[in-house]
């Protein structure tokens, strides 16, 4: 093979936000679009980044092309700012996005990229939600071809996904859907969520902060923006429910840790087999369980 | 405890790092590392998938890539990708005519002869796949002779640069659809995401970079059974394209390097035109970076098989533009297969959730003891 | 009597057409294929009104072009030349000129589709009272007690069993598809009703009754229909007035009585003949 290919010089050429200039203007435009039209799902080119599609691509992509100095970055996955690939993608930005701060602490943060969910402290103006999207389309489930899905969701036309969750309720007396509930935005286009509890999902609605959705791998964009509707998809008798933490005697569990009864709880399995509840939310459990603490340091 | 299952998260990754290159020089004090000179040329059809799947035709790189990843065909690519994402486009390419290839290896099953005659350069295709012991102790100065002796015995020979294309003669004849005057203007598939119905550069430039595994996979249940194409290969051609590309003052094509490739052309069962014209026979086409005949010739396949599937509506999976385009890019189904391995435990606590409502609505007391 | 359907100069042509295909084809020509472009031309200058509450049967063999006629006013196939327009109460709405969604809210909401292969008509991946379900949905209701409640009463008027709404119709006869195909196609009572070859392939028994609910539920809901069928006793037994066609055109027109006792184009002749 031609031997006058010369490798590269080292990775200190990477530019600030390692996507070129080009691909980060072409992702803010489609953000434009996706903003516009809420909850449609825009297409654009996403490009290969240096972790595995399913990752995060989509929401890194995003973050990157919004991210500049001054900005103060929160990284998430599972609700924890510690999970191997939260970690993994804040070193990321760091490495490649200097002048950037990031943090473990939900207010302090102006943008926060998120897999899975979205944090309990009430979100504000100042800031952006990025989350991560493994299927953008939540027709797939009715509707294995992508063109045809595009008339569907241009026309409206969901009745074939409440079939399925009338089929559901003959079948099961409840609707099954556990994550990724479909969820109407500003009364047309029905979104997948991305893969968080539907815990999260009256989050979205009226949410003071932009909600932007990135899949990657899909190459979709799509955006609730503040203060957008954002209705689950149900029967008008049927409600929505959100996860039931409640234990055999109907009492809500507390976590574990600090002692909180209103947020999502990781359920765990010890050595013994027996099982505990913690906040899935490290910073909303470490903040609780500060002000717990203080509270008793004043009282003793 | 619990809580500190996903703590650690920083530290854990650091200690993966380090165990993965302490395997890569586990041999130890014998050990000699890998030089990327040795990759590529000995490694030659490694790096070959590796320049077509990443997309990028830098082979040395590729053999960085190589080495980094251990061999991992799917990392390797994907690596190159990456690289290639923070690259900005300076310019587009005009069409490139492979008519001027230099070849290293042509060779038709359509005909016995062909203008130019065939060629068959360098092939496993009649090899013995008996093992050679004497490669697995191969001294440096034995390794040495063989390219030596090579040179020194090749014939003079009066071999053109250049060869004819068999498909140029079919044409001639009328037996295939004349070129369009006005080619298609090609779909950047790095610059512009796929919305079906997508046109055929679009499907070209997607299979070009594929991973050729899948590709195969999906043109060999064509040849199987579930497609009727019926290839024959007019022309299988491996060898150097010059690059040309306009000069950046001037404007005038210069010859900016070569990349070596592998270009296959099919010729299938003919069609009634759609304009009034006699019928003639359907063309495939394959193309792709390096020396890869496996690829050329399945993406030649469903080249063809596609655009049947885009003229009169997909009869199997192998027609359909939207199950083979978007099922054969090695990076995006490597790392989609990947991510079941993160954490999902948010998810998960939902399908709990769920399936214990739904049991208790059917009656069933739930089990499990309360710390 | 109120016109609820006016179909004029309807054409349909499969292929790219050229300036010959109407003349080279039709019953004078024996064919419906273009010699030209080799285009087949499925349908040529059909019209005929429709009014409340009429069965209007379409007659003809296969390839006459009978099938393309509802194809087109229920939107599965755009028309090549030709104009509808569909009365639905103070509104005129010209059928061919209205976009897709526009389209799809009255297949939705004002029409109703019963096909010869039940897999057209019906999803066999849910029940059967999940297809009811499915066009109640598409009507704009999203109240599951009243969507059962619907479902069970169309489907006991169609007579199927409701302790079986909650099967798939794949478990279910040839008749008993059609039946909820019927209460699929009634959910939104709509005031016009399409059937295509409905009673084809199944038991004469089965026909018969059938045959039957489509003309009680005509009487009960004032349905109008266009009922397109081959079947000479169908179209004695429901539609008041007949066009019959051949090779795309409409050779013969006018009531069904009259057509059977005194048919006038020597291809009705043969066809009243044949059948008696």
């Amino acid at each position: 093979m031609n031997p006058g290919y010369e490798l590269p010089q080292d990775e200190a050429g990477y530019s600030f936000g390692f996507l070129d200039e080009f691909a980060k203007r072409e992702i803010r435009r489609t953000l434009l679009k996706a903003i516009s039209i809420p909850g449609y799902q825009t297409p654009y080119a996403s490009r290969e980044m240096p972790m595995g599609r399913g990752f995060g691509t989509g929401g890194l992509q995003l973050t990157l092309s919004l991210i500049g100095p001054g900005d103060t970055l929160k990284v998430i996955d599972q609700g924890a700012d510690d999970s191997v690939n939260a970690v993994n993608l804040r070193h990321f930005v760091e490495l490649t996005c200097p002048g950037v701060d990031t943090t473990e602490r939900t207010h302090e943060a102006t943008l926060i990229q998120s897999r899975h969910r979205i944090p309990e402290r009430a979100l504000t103006e100042q800031q952006v939600l990025v989350l991560q999207v493994p299927y953008p389309d939540p027709l797939v489930i009715v509707e294995p071809s992508e063109a045809r899905r595009k008339v569907m969701h241009g026309e409206g036309d969901y009745s074939r996904l409440l079939t399925k969750l009338y089929e559901d309720i003959v079948q099961f007396d409840e609707i099954t859907i556990s994550h990724r509930y479909p969820t109407r935005i500003n009364g047309h286009y029905v979104i997948d969520p991305s893969p968080i509890p539907r815990y999260d999902v009256p989050r979205l609605h009226q949410s003071r902060a932009l909600v932007l959705l990135g899949a990657g791998r899909e190459k979709k964009i799509y955006a609730v923006p503040p203060y957008t509707d954002a209705m689950p998809l149900v029967f008008d008798d049927v409600p929505f429910r959100i996860e039931d933490f409640r234990d055999g005697q109907g009492h809500r569990r507390a976590c574990s840790r600090c002692g909180a009864t209103d947020s999502f709880l990781d359920e765990m399995i010890a050595d013994d087999g027996s099982k505990t509840w913690q906040c899935s939310d490290s910073d909303y459990c470490n903040e609780t369980l500060a002000t717990r603490t203080a509270q008793i340091e004043v009282t003793a | 405890m619990g809580y500190v299952a996903i703590k650690g998260g920083g530290r854990a990754i650091r200690g993966a790092e380090a165990a993965l290159d302490a395997l890569r020089t586990a041999e130890g004090e014998a050990g000699t590392p890998l030089t990327l000179a040795a990759i590529e040329q000995q490694l030659r059809l490694l790096t070959s998938r590796v320049v077509s799947e990443g997309g990028l035709y830098h082979p040395r790189l590729a053999a960085l890539a190589i080495k980094q990843m251990q061999g991992d065909t799917l990392e390797a690519a994907f690596a190159l990708r990456a690289y290639r994402s923070t690259k900005p486009r300076l310019l587009e390419a005009p069409l490139q005519d492979t008519n001027r290839m230099r070849l290293i290896r042509r060779i038709s099953s359509a005909f016995k002869d062909i203008p130019g005659g065939q060629m068959l350069g360098p092939t496993y295709d009649y090899a013995l796949r008996l093992m050679r012991l004497d490669l697995a102790d191969e001294s440096p100065e034995a390794f040495r002779r063989v390219s030596r002796r090579f040179m020194d015995e090749m014939p003079d020979s009066d071999l053109p640069d250049t060869f004819p294309k068999v498909v140029d003669a079919l044409r001639a004849e009328g037996l295939l659809p004349p070129v369009a005057a006005q080619p298609q203007e090609a779909f950047d598939i790095t610059r512009d995401p796929l919305v079906f119905p997508v046109p055929r550069s679009a499907a070209l430039a997607t299979m070009a970079r594929a991973e050729t595994g899948s590709l195969l996979a999906i043109a060999y249940s064509n040849m199987r059974g579930y497609g009727d194409v019926h290839p024959t290969i007019a022309e299988l051609r491996v060898g150097y394209l010059p690059v040309m590309l306009p000069h950046p003052v001037t404007g005038e094509l210069i010859e900016a390097g070569e990349v070596l490739m592998t270009e296959c052309e099919v010729v299938a069962m003919y069609e009634r035109d759609d304009h009034d014209g006699p019928p003639v026979f359907t063309l495939g086409y394959g193309a792709c970076f390096g020396h890869n005949e496996v690829k050329a010739i399945s993406m030649a396949i469903l080249d063809r098989a596609l655009q049947k599937g885009m003229r009169d509506g997909p009869s199997n999976p192998s027609e359909d533009p939207e199950f083979v385009l978007l099922h054969v890019d090695g990076v995006d189904s490597m790392g989609f297969a990947n991510h079941y391995k993160m954490p999902h435990y948010v998810t998960f606590q939902s399908d709990m959730d769920r399936l214990r409502t739904t049991q208790s609505q059917s009656g069933v007391e739930q089990k499990g003891v309360e710390a | 009597m109120k016109k609820i359907l006016e179909v004029r100069g309807l054409s349909k042509i499969h292929g790219q057409g050229c300036a010959h295909c109407y003349e080279s084809t039709g019953p004078e020509m024996d064919t419906n294929l273009c010699p030209h472009c080799g285009s087949v031309v499925a349908a040529h200058g059909v019209s005929f009104e429709l009014h409340a509450g009429e069965i209007l049967g379409i007659m003809g063999e296969s390839g006459s072009g009978k099938s393309t006629v509802v194809k087109t006013l229920f939107f599965d196939d755009a028309p090549s030349a030709g104009e509808a327009v569909f009365f639905d109460g103070e509104q005129q709405r010209s059928l061919f000129a209205l976009n897709a969604a526009e389209q799809r809210w009255l297949r939705n909401h004002r029409f109703g589709m019963v096909y010869q292969n039940p897999h057209l008509g019906l999803n066999f991946n849910v029940s059967a009272g999940g297809n009811i379900a499915e066009r109640l949905l598409m009507s704009d209701l999203t109240h599951y007690g009243q969507i059962r409640e619907r479902a069970s009463m169309l489907l006991a008027r169609t007579e199927v069993l409701p302790e079986r709404m909650d099967e798939s119709p794949k478990q279910f006869s040839g008749g008993m598809q059609q039946r909820v195909q019927i209460a699929k196609a009634l959910a939104t009572q709509p005031p016009l009703l399409f059937l295509d070859e409905v009673t084809t392939g199944l038991d004469l028994s089965v026909q018969a009754r059938i045959l039957d609910l489509i003309l009680e539920i005509q009487q009960e809901l004032r349905t109008a229909m266009i009922v397109v069928t081959h079947d000479l006793g169908v179209i004695r037994l429901l539609a008041g007035r007949t066009l019959v066609m051949k090779y795309g055109r409409v050779i013969e027109s006018g009531l069904t009585d009259q057509i059977l006792e005194d048919p006038q184009h020597a291809y009705t002749q043969r066809l009243v003949a044949s059948a008696l």
